[in-house]
């Protein structure tokens, strides 16, 4: 039915999940980190990743994609260099992985810089006040309420980073757009397999979407919501 | 960073014939935002309609192309279309869609559409009962109640989110280089395989994408605190 690409588009497909998947834990990582920066009393910390997330919302996701694709390997051997460690030679999968992330971790920055502060902030002095430290603090009291908070935005960024996967097969990655490019040319069927590309996205972000409704109301669990 | 501006800011610019660079990216940005937005319009109000027949096509419509990546419908509308022999086999289809630039336009506005639709939809639920109650018990027409009362205000409850769909396909002009259209990006690749001094060449084009980026915000501000006074705080 595929003329014999199925084996191909299956891993092309597995390829691009995987970099969804990592793209999404270390942008929510960067995210994170870059929220409470972002809302922390050092200046020095705060400008640079308020800059941080200015330009990278600012510029297309390809440009940055191409401009840090191009410049990384360069970073990576200076660093190397100037820390004495051997030269690392970086694969095309985890270029990605690192672009994406580069670039999602700004737009998480700003989900989560906006949940931390919807999360009343007496709940964390009252928990100050009885004597628990910053992390328990993190732990127990923001980040249960902030993942409530958070949901709606990280269900677009995950949205934007399913369909953002699909520019790495311009930096050469072997992804579902490279692989049914490559089936439709070789069979003469470009309009039949660019449809089973689509066809596969849109099975991934109706997936993606079952997931955080199920998600939102598992940690919407004893809210009560308005009744118009 | 100085010998690639000094040699390269004509093809950056690009503002002549033949256009290229941000001249480029402007006209696609114009020409994708318009249609988009015409098109939207009529979307829009029937996605908000309590006619299932009319509201369930508009949905599967903003479903299907907000669900996949717009770089994949570029690719069917320029090499999955043109390989049809249908399409090869028309005149009129064939030289339309052999246009790189032709192809661009029409999988953007399809695509930007889409999500206009959704938004100015959104916008029409916004707005208060009282208000389109007010102008039924008035005597309004269908026609006078959406010209004088609904799509004026969604279209000022919309702009904010508007702004925001202006800038995302803002950022997917940069898409349209793998249709040989010649925009920013594509100059900036040929500077970087010309000098191979990629930092400059595409850091350049990114200065370039986030001025435009920022003047259009500014734009669309200014927009708001026009249009949207009426919904601040009365002034104490």
């Amino acid at each position: 039915m595929l003329y014999g690409y199925g084996s191909q588009i299956w891993a092309g497909t597995l390829a691009t999940c995987l970099l969804t998947l990592l793209t999404l834990v270390f942008s929510i990582i960067i995210g994170m980190i870059g929220a409470l920066c972002k809302l922390s009393p050092n200046p020095l910390l705060r400008w640079t990743f308020t800059g941080y997330t200015t330009l990278i919302r600012s510029v297309p996701d390809l440009v940055i994609m191409l401009l840090v694709f191009y410049n990384l390997q360069e970073l990576i051997n200076a660093i190397c260099t100037w820390a004495g460690w051997p030269q690392y030679q970086m694969d095309a999968f985890s270029a990605g992985v690192t672009t994406l992330s580069f670039i999602y971790g700004a737009y998480m920055t700003e989900t989560f810089r906006g949940a931390i502060q919807s999360v009343p902030k007496g709940q964390l002095e009252a928990g100050y006040a009885t004597g628990m430290a910053p992390l328990t603090v993190f732990r127990l009291i923001l980040l249960p309420q902030l993942i409530r908070f958070a949901l709606p935005g990280l269900n677009n960024n995950l949205q934007v980073i399913i369909k953002a996967t699909a520019l790495v097969s311009i930096i050469g990655l072997l992804d579902i757009v490279t692989v049914t490019q490559q089936a439709g040319r070789s069979t003469q069927q470009l309009f039949f397999f660019n449809l089973v590309a689509a066809a596969i996205y849109l099975c991934m972000t109706a997936v993606s979407l079952i997931v955080l409704s199920w998600l939102n109301r598992r940690y919407s669990a004893g809210v009560r919501e308005v009744r118009l | 960073m100085s010998e690639i501006l000094e040699r390269y800011w004509q093809a950056y610019l690009g503002f002549g014939i033949p256009m290229t660079g941000l001249a480029m990216t402007i006209w696609i940005l114009l020409l994708s935002v318009l249609f988009g937005t015409v098109l939207a319009i009529p979307m829009a109000i029937w996605r908000s309609s309590s006619n299932r027949w009319v509201s369930v096509p508009v949905r599967v419509y903003t479903f299907v192309f907000r669900g996949t990546p717009l770089y994949v419908q570029l690719l069917l509308v320029y090499t999955g279309l043109f390989s049809l022999s249908v399409v090869r086999g028309t005149p009129m289809l064939a030289t339309f869609f052999r246009d790189g630039f032709n192809c661009v336009i029409l999988a953007f506005t399809i695509n930007t559409c889409a999500y206009m639709t959704e938004v100015l939809a959104g916008a029409i639920r916004a707005i208060p009962h009282g208000e389109i109650e007010a102008a039924q018990a008035f005597g309004f027409s269908r026609f006078r109640l959406y010209t004088k009362i609904i799509l004026p205000s969604a279209f000022r409850r919309a702009l904010p989110f508007y702004s925001n769909e202006v800038i995302l396909v803002l950022h997917s002009t940069s898409l349209a280089f793998t249709a040989t259209v010649p925009e920013l990006l594509k100059v900036a690749r040929d500077v970087n395989s010309a000098t191979f001094n990629s930092l400059p060449a595409f850091g350049i084009a990114a200065i370039l994408y986030a001025v435009l980026a920022m003047v259009l915000v500014a734009l669309f501000r200014k927009a708001e605190s026009k249009w949207l006074g009426f919904l601040k705080p009365a002034a104490v």
